[in-house]
């Protein structure tokens, strides 16, 4: 084992700050302390770099600068995005159209919906994890007011068709219908233009793309209807109260710029390094099966299942090399339910309780592919020796 | 009852769950030249949890003389079957009833706790010694 040495690859759960962003916050932290809201100068300083970053982070995605709307991170946005649009568009119809794949942020906020009366079709997704935009076009009815399709799946990277699925719903009897996706996994690896994209609605997260945590924002296109569901001070007009986090915020917007910079070299890189550790896991270790499609897919995630190693165990094992990843298996969730994802795309059971997430990221290279496979086939090795399950 | 779950780098399990998962006891690598006097099956690969357990009787018919096991689980799982494999040996190992009735908060306190979801991982130890036990017992009514 490296003494200390760390190889991070949990990158989907979080990543790691880069120092260029660290660079750009710390001064904010300690110099620029004012409210936003107030009238003297540190006031009108601190207003003056929200509105900067602002205007920054819809550059880069194209949108207008009041479009954005600042959050406490990913999740705020999709409960905001989800309850917010739903609420408000209730006169107009109360069903909402989703996918069994999406992140919990917006399931549990689609299950609290429908006990306030709400009605939800979750589409399916195919084996490779991607939904169908027939499916979709299915689900849709005259009183459907939202839909919300993730751009990129956390859990098996699966890549949705947004661009079709907003030409669809805006060619169907739902054509004044939300479109709203959770980008918060693409942002690294996808060019995000609302329009090209044709969405009404985007969350991202400053925690996945090398930013700092505690903020993010959601994109709301102009004239779509929102309620709050945070109150107070009326920040972000009146869609979102609170003293706004300057030094957050300036580091959210240098992370997608950073992000913008480095992304058509990091989609390349990443998937050559991706594919070099399946391809010597799978020479190496047998009984490997991966877990969604190789087309569609983040490259950067690999998430696969390994016959008789159970996924606790081996994310401890590999903890223990000094290796992060993460697990689907049942045994390592709170509810001891496996992935929701695994068993959308028929994983067999078993087998997604012996699933592990590799997500590689900007600070992975080449030699730290080599030792995680030289540790994972250790660890493989040790816990399919005392596992009732052979290869 | 509460454990403080973590060792010293604050691992998520206890200092004994960490030794036990580790490096386990008395695992059965190889079963094809073993010959147990019972064996113990419990749990599913579908569960996320199995194990079996191969259990040697003295020859008074008296007391648990091995058990070795294999588990398809967690670290928790893992660790509760090598606990409980240590616990069904040692002083001279346990006598059938002791076996039979060893429960599963007697696993967890030797382990110096579990987190309350992991508990189920503690019944399989149980439940496993018990189901050899029995096939043991069954075996010698059937006179074998």
């Amino acid at each position: 084992m490296q003494d200390n040495k760390r190889v991070y690859v949990d990158n989907a759960a979080t990543t790691p700050i880069d120092e260029r962003v660290l660079g750009v916050i710390l001064p904010h932290l300690i110099n620029d302390y004012g409210n936003a809201s107030s009238l003297h100068k540190e006031g009108r300083d601190a207003r003056r770099f929200i509105d900067k970053s602002r205007a920054e982070i819809a550059d880069l995605i194209e949108s207008k600068k009041d479009e954005i709307i600042f959050t406490s991170g990913g999740t705020e946005a999709d409960s905001l995005a989800i309850l917010g649009i739903a609420r408000a568009s209730k006169s107009n119809g109360s069903h909402i159209v989703t996918s069994v794949i999406e992140h919990k942020a917006i399931l549990d906020a689609c299950k609290r919906l429908e006990s306030e009366g709400f009605e939800i079709t979750y589409v399916g997704v195919d084996s490779d994890g991607l939904v169908s935009v027939d499916d979709i076009e299915s689900a849709l009815r005259e009183d459907t007011i939202l839909v919300s399709i993730m751009a990129a799946n956390n859990e098996i990277g699966s890549l949705q068709p947004i661009a079709k699925i907003s030409k669809a719903i805006k060619q169907s009897v739902a054509k004044n219908a939300v479109f709203h996706t959770d980008a918060c996994q693409a942002t690294n690896y996808l060019e995000l233009n609302v329009d090209d994209l044709g969405i009404d609605a985007m969350t991202l997260s400053s925690s996945k793309i090398y930013g700092p945590k505690g903020v993010g924002c959601l994109y709301l296109r102009d004239g779509v209807k929102i309620q709050p569901i945070v109150f107070g001070g009326g920040q972000e007009k009146g869609i979102r109260s609170g003293t706004e986090n300057i030094a957050l915020i300036v580091g959210f917007a240098e992370a997608m710029k950073i992000v913008n910079e480095v992304r058509s070299i990091e989609k390349d890189r990443l998937k050559d390094l991706r594919n070099y550790l399946l391809s010597e896991i799978e020479q190496k270790i047998d009984g490997i099966t991966v877990n969604g499609g190789m087309i569609d897919r983040l490259p950067n995630n690999l998430n696969i299942s390994i016959k008789g190693v159970e996924g606790e165990s081996l994310l401890l094992m590999l903890d223990q090399f000094g290796i992060a990843v993460s697990t689907g298996s049942a045994c390592s969730s709170s509810d001891l339910n496996p992935s929701h994802v695994l068993l959308a795309i028929n994983t067999p059971i078993e087998l997604a309780h012996c699933s592990v997430r590799f997500s590689l990221g900007r600070f992975t290279n080449r030699d730290d592919i080599d030792y995680i496979v030289k540790s994972l086939v250790e660890s493989v090795e040790k816990i399919r020796g005392l596992s009732v399950i052979k290869s | 009852m509460s454990h403080d779950m973590s060792d010293g780098d604050g691992w998520i399990y206890s200092e004994q769950v960490r030794e036990h998962f580790f490096s386990p006891k008395n695992v059965l690598f190889d079963e094809s030249n073993y010959r147990a006097d019972g064996i113990g099956s419990v749990g599913s690969p579908e569960c996320g949890d199995m194990m079996l357990v191969w259990i040697k009787v003295d020859e008074a018919g008296e007391r648990i003389k091995e058990c070795k096991w294999r588990t398809f689980g967690c670290a928790s799982a893992i660790a509760a079957a090598s606990m409980m494999s240590v616990m069904a040996t040692e002083n001279g190992g346990m006598t059938l009833e002791q076996a039979q009735r060893l429960k599963p908060e007697q696993i967890v306190e030797r382990l110096g706790g579990l987190p309350d979801r992991k508990f189920h991982c503690s019944v399989l130890g149980h439940k496993a010694l018990r189901e050899a036990v029995l096939d043991y017992l069954r075996g010698k009514e059937n006179g074998k």
